[in-house]
């Protein structure tokens, strides 16, 4: 054997302990979703018979899949640009600022490193009616009456939105520090000396350079926000989903197929779907950030 | 001549395991602590009894219990004798994982003679039974003494009938100048206890029944008067509101509800939280009466054949024996599921009206728990939030309920 192949070997030796963990870990439980995904396990019986796509037919005439998969999408349409626009102000604003900077980042950061089941709780208690919740208390003082937040069919998904755009917000706004700190000066510097305006050096300057981290940043997010659970679990009454469906989400509707009814065909099959929906975003992540812009 | 001797020894080995083995069976449960407990020292009081068999006791975490019980099955490594939730009986029979009572040993009359009514109705499925359960639990009326006081209302004297209910809970509400209400006469949570309450109670008191007798059919949908009541209480008495302090128990329990309805295993922490609580009957209405009852029984399963199964049978027959209920009673704080043993706390003040509403108490057949109170929480949401009626809320409930019924019904070929 040439010296060369025993390196590759060894190699392949040395991968061999992660390709086992993969292989086992997290192919075989993904593969297997699949397969339940086409049966009737209940959780508890030794059988799975096979039902073909009827789990997929039953979760598209069933309701409640629906509105958690509209819920989803709401989550994702307020929540994204929300957390982008407010981050990157945050940033910008951050960035021109020299004294105590490490303290405003440990700020904006605090909600992000607390853990998420604290906090959903906390603002749970904050959006309480009056008596409890302090916002409302807030607006009793102002002689406003008082919100439903979350009891009401309307305000209970914005509510959890703004609670999960806070506890975002500190992660982007570290992302695009960095990101505005990798910009060169000199772009910056030689335009000012051509004679652009603030506004052009942001427009035209700042956020085409800061593009691949908006990109970043947006597509994490919009995973982070289809997959939303904890918030809406200790937020509403009983980890329902409620009032009525209203903040219910698709991975709480998953959730509750499996480990509440035991239905584990109908809850895989919308695994399922909802691995379609991140794929998709995954493929077209790839090919926009592949993409190479030359300024 | 070798032949022979292998018959000789494996003669022996059979004769050895029959005279010197201990029969072995396995019990599992779900860890709570105080239960845990108890059937340790249960179960060394069973081994003296019965020196010939060896109980091994096996605790899961209960978000992990049906798991691993589930993957327990197909590698044949399960218990012989499983502490289920009496509404997951149907679940665990038609997969194939519990063994029906053998009637020879659980008769009609041994059940009538050792349990509540409403315990043999429990434990059945498709006309077997198939648990015995230790302990049961029944809802009351908890009601803050104080607080009555502070009202001018006898703190000795709670609500009997439905109508001083909304009296006293009227009496007993507090608001803000905005209207907001800072003190519940009456927590209404039907995520908590409500939701058992309206179904089981309600409903029957405003004559009608939750279900057919077979629990194929819903039918609380025709006493839509049931769930007006509820609604009343928050829509037009505003006595309380779902969510009103987070949940009924944080209210009652800092003060800021004067009234709740809640289970027996709350004694403990109201105790605990230092409330000056009373505990009355459920209010009647048109003079009937109605409860709530729930319990944890004991089932055999497939694993346990022959010498085990008999080793078994006495293990269950000995958890739900006299002396047990009322050990649990002490230790655990659930009620005794043997009338006769129940007479003996029907005097005291805290007990007491919980065991007496077991006499009347419905164990509501349930298929999908989590479903079916989402329905219920769901008819009030609509009817309290979107304004709907309580007509057409029941009926909404009942369809999205009946769906789930049948689904059941036909998955066991019924």
């Amino acid at each position: 054997m040439k010296l060369r192949q025993k390196k590759i070997l060894t190699a392949y030796l040395f991968l061999l302990v992660p390709l086992t963990f993969f292989a086992f870990i997290r192919f075989y439980p993904m593969v297997s979703a699949f397969y339940i995904s086409f049966t009737d396990w209940n959780i508890i019986s030794p059988v799975k018979n096979f039902v073909g796509f009827s789990n997929y037919v039953k979760i598209f005439q069933d309701q409640v899949f629906r509105v958690s998969l509209l819920n989803t999408l709401k989550y994702v349409l307020y929540g994204v640009p929300s957390v982008i626009i407010l981050s990157l102000s945050l940033a910008l604003l951050l960035n021109n600022i020299t004294k105590f900077q490490g303290f405003y980042r440990l700020v904006y950061v605090m909600p992000y490193i607390t853990p998420l089941v604290a906090t959903s709780w906390v603002w749970r208690w904050m959006y309480q009616k009056p008596p409890t919740g302090v916002i409302n208390n807030f607006l009793n003082f102002l002689g406003l009456p008082a919100r439903s937040f979350l009891m009401s069919t309307t305000e209970a998904l914005p509510s959890i939105v703004a609670t999960t755009v806070w506890i975002e917000v500190g992660y982007c706004v570290i992302i695009f520090l960095a990101g505005l700190q990798s910009i060169p000066k000199e772009y910056l510097e030689a335009a000012k000396v051509d004679g652009a305006n603030r506004r052009q050096l942001l427009f035209r300057i700042t956020i085409p350079l800061l593009n691949p981290v908006i990109v970043f940043l947006s597509v994490m997010e919009m995973i982070m926000f289809l997959r939303i659970f904890t918030q809406v679990y200790n937020m509403s009454d009983q980890g329902s989903g409620g009032p009525l469906n209203s903040t219910k989400p698709l991975v709480l509707y998953i959730y509750q197929k499996a480990f509440k009814s035991f239905d584990m065909g109908t809850a895989t099959a919308a695994t399922v779907i909802l691995f379609l929906i991140i794929l998709a975003i995954t493929v077209i992540q790839l090919k926009v950030l592949n993409r190479k812009v030359q300024y | 001549m070798r032949k022979y001797l292998l018959v000789v020894l494996s003669l022996l080995l059979i004769l050895s395991v029959s005279i010197f083995a201990k029969v072995k069976i396995v019990y599992w449960q779900y860890y709570f602590e105080t239960k845990v407990k108890a059937i340790d020292e249960l179960i060394k009081e069973f081994q003296k009894l019965y020196p010939d068999i060896e109980v091994e006791h096996v605790t899961f975490p209960y978000e992990s219990f049906n798991e691993k019980v589930a993957s327990s099955v197909p590698a044949g490594t399960g218990p012989d004798v499983v502490n289920l939730y009496y509404g997951w009986i149907p679940k665990y029979v038609t997969s194939g994982y519990l063994q029906p009572l053998p009637e020879n040993e659980f008769s009609d009359e041994y059940f009538q003679k050792n349990f509540f009514a409403f315990v043999p109705k429990g434990v059945e499925f498709m006309g077997k039974r198939y648990a015995l359960p230790i302990a049961v639990r029944s809802l009351a009326l908890f009601w803050n003494k104080d607080l009555f006081k502070e009202a001018g209302l006898d703190p000795q004297r709670p609500p009997r009938t439905l109508q001083e209910l909304v009296d006293m809970a009227k009496k007993l509400t507090k608001y803000d100048k905005q209207g907001n209400i800072v003190q519940a006469g009456l927590a209404t949570q039907p995520s908590g206890q409500g939701h058992h309450w309206i179904r089981e109670v309600l409903t029957r008191q405003f004559g009608g029944a939750p279900y057919s007798d077979d629990y194929t059919k819903v039918t609380y949908q025709d006493v839509p008067a049931a769930l007006k009541f509820y609604t009343d209480l928050i829509t037009v008495h505003k006595v309380g509101y779902p969510g009103f302090m987070n949940d009924d128990i944080t209210a009652f329990t800092s003060q800021a509800a004067a009234m709740n309805i809640d289970g027996s295993f709350r004694i403990a922490s109201l105790k605990k939280a230092g409330i000056n609580f009373g505990v009355a009957e459920l209010p009647e209405y048109n003079g009937i009466k109605s409860n709530f009852a729930s319990f944890w029984a004991n089932g055999i399963t497939k694993n346990a054949t022959g010498e085990k199964l008999d080793a078994a049978i006495k293990f269950i027959k000995f958890l739900s024996s006299d002396k047990v209920m009322e050990i649990w009673l002490e230790k655990v704080g659930e009620l005794p599921a043997n009338p006769a043993v129940a007479q003996k706390y029907y005097n005291d003040p805290i007990y007491g009206p919980f065991l007496k509403g077991l006499e009347y108490a419905h164990a509501t057949f349930f298929v999908d728990e989590t479903a079916q109170r989402q329905v219920m929480m769901d008819a009030v949401d609509k009817v309290w939030l979107k304004g709907i009626s309580p007509e057409q809320a029941f009926k909404e409930s009942a369809q999205t309920e009946q769906a789930v019924l049948d689904k059941f019904w036909k998955s066991v070929g019924k």
